[in-house]
C-alpha cells in the first residue's frame, strides 16, 4: 500500500452561514487516481476548495505529504505541490496562452528552468497548446480552454492534481483527448482527485471513487466494485448523477 | 497674418492641453491601476500628486541635487502610498471595494492634513529642470518644462508597458486583477499585488506632481483638484485600460485649454466634471473603454 498522500478527516465547510460539507473523509495515496462523484450541489467543489484553501475549513483536519494544511493559504499550497484546476477553468482570458502558462510556474523556486521544462511537458501532452502560443487564452475552443486549464497546473510540477470537472460542456471526443491526458499522466506517477458528475466517465479511469451526496460521502470503493454496485448504477441510471448522459 | 496668428493660438492652447494632459495622464494610470487590483477606486490618488511635488520641493530645499529630489520623492511617495495601503486600507477595508473607497477618502483627508503640518500653508515651486527661455514653434512658446512633461510621461508609459508585458510581477499584476482566485491558485499573492498597485500608482501620481511643481505651484490642498481631473481622465479611458487613461488624460488636458482659451477661463474646471457626469451617463464603459475592462 502506498503512502497516503492527502487526507480529509472530518471536514465541515461552507460559505458564511450556509454549512456544506456535513464531516467529510477522503484518502488519496500517492500514484492513484481518485474519482470524486456525485450530483450538482452535492459539494464536490466545496470540498475541492476547501482543501487549497479557497474555502475555510471549519472544522476538522486536511494532511497533504503529513503536514496539515487546514490553514494554508492557496498561494502557499501551490508552492507545496497541490494544484487545482477549477471547475469553470478560470484561465486569464485576455492574456496569451504562453503567459497563461508562464504564470502557471510562478510559485516555482527556479521559474525559467521550469517554464521550460513545463512547455517541453505541455507539448508533448497538449500538441494543440503549442500551435496557440500567442493566442489570448479567451480565443481557445472549450477543450482547448481546459487543456489549458490542465497544462496551466502542472507547470508548477505539482505532486497532486485536483480536477473539477474537466468534461463539462465538452463534445465526446475531446473528452477522450483530456481523459487520456489524465492517464498519460498518471502514468508519469501524478496523483489525481478527480470530480466528476459523469460517474462511469470517472470511474473508468479511476483507480478508487468517493460517492458524495448533500456534503457528505455516502459510498465509497474500488471503481470496479462501485461500477458493479446496484446503488450507484441505479443512482446514475436514475439520473441523480450523471444527468446529462 | 492674421490666420497665422489664429493657427500659433490654436497651437498654443493645443500645447497648453498636451501639458495638463500628461500629467492627468500619470494620475490616471495610478487609478487604473489601484481599480485593476481591486476593483475600487482610490480617492486618495490626487494626494500622491500633491506629495510628490511637496517632498521633491522638501528634498531640494535641504540641499538634494534636483534629479535625486525627483527619484527621492517618487521613491518616498511609492513607500507611503504602500503603507497606506497595509496599516489602512487592507485592514480596514478587508478587500470589499466600497469599504476601500471610503478607506481612501478619509485617507485622502488625513494625507493632507499631515502634508499640512508637515509642509506648511504655503504655495511652493520646484526650480525647472533645465534652465532657459522658451523655445519657439511656429509661432507658439514651449516651456523647457513642458518637454520635460512629456518626455517623462512618455518615458514612464513606456517603462510601465514593458513591465506589464514582459515581467513576471506584471503578468502577475495583469493576471490578479483578471481573475484574482485563479491568480491565488497559481501561487500569487494577490494582496501583495494590491500593496504593489498602490505603491505604484502612488509613485506615478508624484512623477506627475514633480514634472509639473515648476510649472503650476505646488501646495498641501492641489491634491482633491487633480484627484477629480485624473479620475476624469481615468473614467473617460475606461478605468480598466491604461492605454485608455492615457488617451484620457490627454483628450481631458487638450478640452480644458480649449475650453478656456475659446470660451472661458473659469469654465476650465468645469469640463471635468462635464466629462465625468457625460460619460458615466452616455458612455459607461469609458469613450476609449472599447475591450472594456479586464475586471471579472
Ligand atoms: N460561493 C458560494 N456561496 C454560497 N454558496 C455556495 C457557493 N458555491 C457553492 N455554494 C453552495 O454550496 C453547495 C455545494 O456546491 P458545490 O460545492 O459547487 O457543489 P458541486 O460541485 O458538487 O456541484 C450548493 O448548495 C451551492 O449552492
Ligand atoms: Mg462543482
Amino acid at each position: 500500500m502506498a503512502e497516503v498522500l492527502l487526507s480529509v478527516e472530518g471536514l465541515h465547510a461552507g460559505y458564511g452561514h450556509a454549512a456544506v460539507l456535513h464531516g467529510v473523509d477522503v484518502e488519496v495515496s500517492e500514484g492513484e487516481l481518485v474519482a470524486l462523484i456525485g450530483a450538482n450541489g452535492a459539494g464536490k467543489s466545496t470540498l475541492l476548495k476547501t482543501i487549497v484553501g479557497l474555502v475555510r475549513a471549519k472544522s476538522g483536519a486536511i494532511t497533504f505529504a503529513g503536514d496539515r494544511i487546514d490553514t494554508a493559504r492557496p498561494e502557499d499550497l501551490v508552492r507545496c505541490g497541490v494544484a487545482l484546476v477549477p471547475e469553470g477553468r478560470m484561465l486569464f482570458g485576455p492574456m496569451t496562452v504562453l503567459e497563461n502558462l508562464e504564470l502557471g510556474a510562478y510559485a516555482s523556486k527556479d521559474r525559467a528552468r521550469a517554464i521550460e521544462e513545463g512547455l517541453a511537458r505541455v507539448e508533448a501532452l497538449f500538441p494543440v497548446l503549442a500551435e496557440r502560443a500567442g493566442q489570448p487564452a479567451a480565443t481557445l475552443s472549450g477543450g482547448e480552454q481546459q487543456m489549458l486549464a490542465i497544462a496551466r497546473a502542472l507547470m508548477c510540477s505539482p505532486r497532486l492534481l485536483l480536477l473539477d470537472e474537466p468534461s463539462l460542456g465538452l463534445a465526446p471526443l475531446v473528452i477522450g483527448e483530456i481523459f487520456s491526458a489524465l492517464d498519460r499522466l498518471r502514468a508519469e506517477g501524478v496523483t489525481v482527485l478527480l470530480v466528476e458528475q459523469d460517474a462511469r466517465l470517472a470511474l473508468k479511469h479511476a483507480d478508487r471513487g468517493y460517492v458524495m451526496r448533500t456534503g457528505r460521502i455516502v459510498l465509497e470503493g474500488r471503481s470496479s466494485e462501485l461500477l458493479a454496485d446496484d446503488s450507484v448504477s441505479r443512482i446514475y441510471l436514475g439520473g441523480e448523477v450523471g444527468q446529462h448522459r | 497674418m492674421q490666420c497665422g496668428t489664429m493657427v500659433a493660438e490654436l497651437l498654443q492652447f493645443i500645447i497648453a492641453g498636451l501639458k495638463s494632459g500628461a500629467v492627468y495622464a500619470l494620475v490616471a494610470l495610478g487609478f487604473t491601476i489601484v481599480f485593476g487590483a481591486t476593483g475600487a477606486i482610490n480617492f486618495a490618488q490626487g494626494e500622491f500628486y500633491m506629495l510628490g511635488g511637496m517632498t521633491g520641493v522638501l528634498l531640494t530645499t535641504w540641499g538634494v541635487p534636483l534629479p535625486l529630489a525627483v527619484v527621492g520623492a517618487v521613491m518616498l511617495t511609492a513607500v507611503i502610498g504602500a503603507a497606506f495601503e497595509l496599516v489602512a486600507v487592507r485592514p480596514i477595508a478587508s478587500g470589499d471595494p466600497l469599504r476601500i473607497i471610503m478607506v481612501t477618502i478619509g485617507g485622502s483627508v488625513v494625507l493632507r492634513q499631515a502634508a499640512l503640518h508637515l509642509f506648511g500653508p504655503d504655495e511652493r515651486a520646484l526650480r525647472p529642470f533645465t534652465a532657459g527661455p522658451s523655445l519657439r514653434l511656429l509661432g507658439a512658446a514651449v516651456e523647457r518644462q513642458t518637454l520635460w512633461v512629456w518626455a517623462i510621461t512618455a518615458m514612464a508609459v513606456v517603462v510601465l508597458a514593458v513591465v506589464y508585458r514582459q515581467t513576471m510581477f506584471g503578468k502577475a499584476m495583469r493576471a490578479t486583477s483578471i481573475r484574482r482566485d485563479a491568480a491565488r491558485l497559481v501561487g500569487i499573492d494577490a494582496s501583495a499585488m494590491v500593496t504593489a498597485s498602490f505603491g505604484l500608482a502612488a509613485a506615478l501620481g508624484a512623477l506627475g506632481g514633480l514634472v509639473v511643481a515648476p510649472l503650476t505651484q505646488t501646495a498641501f490642498y492641489v491634491g482633491s483638484g487633480m484627484g477629480v481631473k485624473g479620475f476624469a481622465a481615468a473614467i473617460l479611458g475606461g478605468l480598466g485600460n491604461p492605454v485608455a487613461a492615457v488617451g484620457g488624460g490627454l483628450i481631458l488636458g487638450l478640452l480644458e485649454s480649449l475650453t478656456a482659451g475659446y470660451l472661458d477661463p473659469l469654465y476650465k474646471d468645469a469640463v471635468a466634471l462635464v466629462v465625468l457626469l457625460g460619460v458615466l451617463f452616455l458612455r459607461p464603459q469609458g469613450l476609449l473603454g472599447g475591450r472594456g475592462t479586464e475586471k471579472v
